[in-house]
């Protein structure tokens, strides 16, 4: 074990803002990267749904077909 | 393997032949491997950041000079490892994209790019908060820390440039240029500590010379260089699946993929 105690851990030898610093900013984009990707998950196949819905590929009728599929 | 068989079953016409490996390279093969394996490689990643954090925290040593800061390595050098392998990756698929005309191998090349570049920037950054307490500042015009810069804004120019193209042809086309020139730029941020005199250290880790540092502090490094590998497939396969289905939407796998979708939610 390198560390006398949880507080002499967490000040890193007075170079605590930069290793935490540097290990939080890391953690937080890994999550924010994970939460985006789910997220355009959700919306494409929300938007492909609705996609096919205008052009009437799932045979439910076929409003704004043109519109739609200019917006991709 | 569901999946696959049902997929496969109602495409007889379109099943793709040929080796098996290849048979991949076909989007409606591809989606589906895409999703059985990504949650294993982040599974695999999340046990070796632990085992990483656990090494580099705990059982590697304070540095004799550098102190207790230097322990950012840990994540400064597989990140700008990563960085620099994930675009020569991206340069990879690209090429093959303009030479065999495959369209995934373009949608690969762009699905890697964001992950490329949130690695580039840790790089810089953890580079950053080491270099200040170090060195005494937060940069310096060094030649290794200025082509990891220029790095970075290849990354943002190749994801700038194929979302501001609507065609998507036009877009691969245009992202594998700046991929494949771009690529030149990595060997020159490899060997730029060789090449000029700069102010950042040597390679860390050399194939031809002994370490230089405990094997505890190498060991950490290298677990966490495999988390980061781990991580990016993982990530990479999950942001590839909805652009594959995007680019397919006219196709009828895609139709059976969506309805799947809606019944489930």
């Amino acid at each position: 074990m390198q560390w006398e105690s949880w507080s002499a851990f967490w000040d890193m030898g007075g170079a605590g803002a930069f290793v935490w610093g540097s290990y939080g900013v890391t953690f937080a984009l890994v999550a924010l990267e994970l939460v985006l990707v789910m997220q355009r998950r959700k919306d494409t196949v929300k938007r492909l749904l609705r996609w096919r819905r205008a052009v009437g590929k799932d045979g439910s009728g076929r409003l704004g077909a043109a519109q739609l599929e200019s917006e991709q | 393997m569901a999946d696959g068989l049902n997929l496969e079953k109602n495409h007889m016409n379109v099943k793709p032949r040929g080796p098996s490996l290849f048979r991949f390279a076909a989007p409606q093969m591809f989606y589906p491997l895409a999703g059985r394996l990504a949650p294993w490689f982040a599974a695999a990643a999340l046990v070796l950041t632990a085992i990483g954090m656990w090494l580099s925290f705990f059982v590697a040593p304070t540095d004799a000079t550098q102190g207790e800061v230097y322990r950012v390595i840990f994540i400064h050098v597989p990140a700008a490892w990563m960085s620099m392998f994930i675009y020569l990756v991206m340069a990879f698929w690209a090429a093959v994209g303009l030479v065999m005309n495959t369209r995934l191998s373009f949608v690969m090349s762009q699905a890697l790019a964001p992950t490329g570049a949130m690695f580039c920037f840790v790089a810089l950054w953890t580079g950053a908060l080491w270099g200040k307490p170090t060195w005494g500042a937060y940069w310096v015009w060094d030649a290794r820390l200025t082509s990891q810069l220029l790095l970075l804004f290849l990354y943002f120019g190749f994801i700038a440039l194929t979302r501001a193209i609507e065609d998507p042809r036009r877009a691969d086309r245009a992202g594998a240029i700046i991929a494949l020139v771009g690529a030149v730029n990595v060997p020159i941020i490899y060997f730029s500590v060789k090449w000029w005199n700069t102010l950042h250290q040597g390679a860390s880790v050399s194939l031809t010379k002994a370490p230089s540092m405990a094997a505890t502090m190498l060991a950490g490094m290298l677990v966490m260089a495999f988390a980061a590998w781990a991580y990016t497939l993982a990530v990479t396969l999950w942001r590839v699946r909805p652009m594959i289905l995007e680019r397919e939407r006219h196709t009828e796998w895609v139709g059976e993929v969506l309805d799947r979708e809606r019944g489930r939610g």
